[in-house]
């Protein structure tokens, strides 16, 4: 089992998501403009700010060259994390339902946040239980989810900040979702942040030892 | 290209500007939406809709409007 966590220029968690792949399983980088996705299992598009974020968050960088190989791997039913700026990218290729706006704070957030597990029937849950609490830092501006009404299954809804915990004014409290196969996962909180108790919490790794729990 | 937030989606970054005019001093003002403006000189006019779809605009939340400005000069 071998994760890729994919870098471009601008990303900036991509480092501690490969560090947190490694603790489950093989991971390497990939690089935005290659094309080959060098026979990995399970892609990971990290934080961060891709291509500047110029003209809208994760606009630009849908259309990098690995991108589009990432698009082709996930519609041949390949699991592709995104976490923040990558599930705005994924949002923004099509891959998953919706899109995110500036936080209704217009504030950057930065704190450690509760997210309730909905769907652990998942590749990215299946090590957790229905309403599992995990503690997961979110620290983004552009995290409020949005969907037009009918677009998003209750199904899809992978992970709902705690009550009372909506850091940005998501729609449903929405803090993670998937596609209609469940094979693309995005979230705006940090597991890749989360995978050692020495900085406060390990709840982040189920999810890449979810991943990691895929079949080679 | 005027590209706006879509009616009914939040627009926190409007409203935070209509809270900042009445402390100016300019009453009666509602409705306000924050969005962005784009130009471009393009040989082929008929394309720029679908630079927006594809590109310029996220349909999902935003619309966008098409101003033509024939040969006039920007500079």
């Amino acid at each position: 089992m071998k994760f890729g966590v994919v870098r471009f220029p601008g990303s900036c968690d991509e480092v501690d998501a490969l560090m947190a792949c490694r603790r489950f399983a093989d991971a390497d980088l990939l690089w935005h403009g290659d094309r080959d996705l060098s026979g990995v299992d399970a892609v990971v598009v990290p934080g961060g700010f891709s291509y500047g974020d110029y003209l809208r968050v994760g606009a630009i960088a849908r259309f990098s060259p690995l991108m589009e190989s990432v698009i082709e791997f996930a519609r041949d039913g390949g699991p592709v994390l995104g976490i923040c700026n990558g599930f705005q990218v994924l949002c923004e290729a099509g891959l998953l339902p919706g899109a995110l706006l500036p936080n209704d704070s217009l504030r950057f957030v930065c704190r450690q946040v509760d997210v309730v597990v909905e769907n652990p029937g998942t590749p990215f849950t299946r090590a957790c239980e229905e309403d599992d609490v995990l503690s997961i830092p979110v620290k983004h501006t552009t995290g409020r989810y949005y969907a037009p009404p009918g677009t998003l299954p209750e199904g899809q809804v992978v992970l709902r900040y705690a009550p009372g915990q909506n850091p940005n004014g998501s729609m449903g409290d929405v803090a993670g979702v998937c596609n209609e196969d469940g094979n693309v996962m995005g979230l705006m909180p940090h597991p890749e942040h989360a995978v050692d108790p020495l900085t406060g919490s390990a709840d982040g790794g189920r999810l890449f030892e979810s991943l990691a729990m895929v079949p080679a | 290209m005027l590209i706006r937030p879509k009616e009914g989606i939040l627009d926190p970054q409007g409203q935070a500007v209509e809270r900042a005019l009445p402390a100016l001093g300019f009453d009666g003002v509602q409705n306000v939406h924050v969005g962005r403006l784009i130009e471009l000189d393009v040989d082929d006019a008929s394309k720029v809709p679908q630079m927006c779809e594809r590109l310029l605009a996220n349909p999902l939340i935003e619309d966008y409007e098409v101003v033509e400005l024939n040969g006039k000069d920007s500079s």
